[in-house]
């Protein structure tokens, strides 16, 4: 075969091979090239996180507004601090706001759902959200229930 | 009778080590040779041979398995109420695990058995002895632009084989079972991470290029010069390539994603 017909053709499956990638990290991966969007971080103090995992969405009223950027512990108080990555800008979301750890379907995965308040005065960046509602464990909820038939 | 037994068994290890050692000289001796950029025209000739020469195969065969997958994930996640949960399983299990290994495989079969078969068959015509003769060095011209063109080529089959894939699952699950495309998608993009799940499996398919095509290559070279030798040695390329792919895969999945949780 012609050395140029070789050269076309592996020129076109390297391109193909481009091509794939650019699909899988675009389309697949999420990944959005451009401007990055502008977010800031606010934090949550929760009881209880169990199966909340990093890049988990929140959301308001079942619509993503940003993801779950870290979780860690603060072991003196027993509580989980979980620091929240919301897109836009602060100021819209008031000091009053509430923060619940939901389930999508009855196997899905966890996610924080935002439930926005009345007061005047807003979150600014890098605040901590107190009015929280940490996951619930079915064992707890079992324990709750066998403690209270046991008691009536 | 037991000492005869330890006495081959010795020898059989022996003949392994050696075999291990020529193998890695052998390697590390080609790979030096490249890339210079005289032998750019070797190195797309054999990318022609081994790359473009595959994509009929990679691109069936993910088409199948994407669609297989698709078909899979939907049945049984339905009975949860799931089906639009397809993307996520799809795009996981793709990335991470059978994009690199099946196309790891199929270029084995495909490409790795050839490139045996045409080296035993020069030692066989005493083609590479002549080469010597002649002041060419069988490692630069013959040995060295396979190993390239193979590290180069199981990396880029390895995306299209993903593209593909996920193309199948989407006709499959989307247009056919009727999964929601919305959350496919969108499932799919909160789910995948592109370093961890993406870059991770092109590491496996890196290594699973090397791993290949040295392999081929070396089994090829030493192949005894016979028409049966080179039979066997393009059987053992196979063989020995496969049982390589999915060993390696296995230690490679422990260290990537061996402390789960976080």
């Amino acid at each position: 075969m012609r050395m140029r017909t070789i050269e076309i053709s592996v020129g076109a499956f390297v391109a193909a091979a481009i091509v794939a990638m650019v699909f899988l990290a675009v389309r697949v991966s999420g990944v959005s090239f451009g401007a990055e969007q502008e977010t800031y971080k606010l934090k949550a103090r929760f009881d209880e996180v169990a199966g909340l995992r990093r890049r988990a969405r929140v959301s308001i009223a079942g619509v993503n507004v940003g993801r779950v950027a870290d979780i860690h512990v603060d072991i003196a108080y027993g509580e989980a601090i979980v620091t929240l990555e919301i897109d836009g800008k602060p100021g819209e979301l008031s000091i009053d706001t509430g923060a619940k750890i939901l389930t999508e379907g009855i196997l899905g995965a966890r996610y924080i759902g935002l439930l926005p308040g009345a007061d005047e005065e807003m979150l600014e960046a890098g605040d901590t959200i107190s009015e929280t509602q940490g996951a619930l464990v079915l064992e707890n909820l079992i324990g709750d229930f066998v403690t209270r038939m046991g008691a009536s | 009778m037991t000492r005869d037994y330890l006495r081959r068994l010795g020898i059989a290890g022996l003949t392994g080590f050696s075999n291990l050692g020529r193998a890695t000289v052998l390697w590390a001796r080609a790979m030096w040779g490249l890339p210079r950029w005289a032998d750019v025209g070797l190195l797309t000739r054999q990318m022609y041979q081994v790359g473009v020469q595959s994509i009929m195969i990679i691109v069936l065969s993910a088409f199948a398995i994407g669609a297989v997958l698709s078909l899979q994930f939907y049945t049984q996640l339905a009975n949860f109420g799931a089906q639009d949960s397809v993307g996520v399983g799809l795009a996981l299990v793709l990335l991470r695990e059978l994009g690199p290994v099946v196309t790891g495989l199929l270029f084995a079969g495909r490409a790795g058995s050839a490139i045996t078969a045409e080296i035993g068959l020069m030692k066989t015509t005493e083609q590479l002895s002549s080469m010597a003769m002649m002041g060419v060095d069988p490692l630069h011209r013959v040995l060295a632009p396979r190993l390239w063109a193979g590290m180069i080529s199981l990396p880029l089959l390895t995306l299209i084989f993903n593209a593909i894939a996920i193309f199948g699952g989407v006709v499959v699950g989307v247009h056919w079972l009727g999964a929601d495309e919305g959350s496919f998608w969108s499932g799919m993009q909160n789910a995948v991470d592109i370093w961890n799940d993406f870059g991770k499996g092109m590491i496996k398919a890196l290594v699973f290029g090397v791993l290949v095509s040295w392999i081929a290559v070396f089994q090829g070279y030493d192949a005894e010069p016979t028409a049966a030798g080179i039979s066997a040695a393009t059987t053992r390329t196979v063989v020995l390539s496969s049982i390589a792919i999915l060993a390696t895969d296995f230690v490679l999945t422990l260290g990537m994603y061996g402390n789960f949780g976080s």
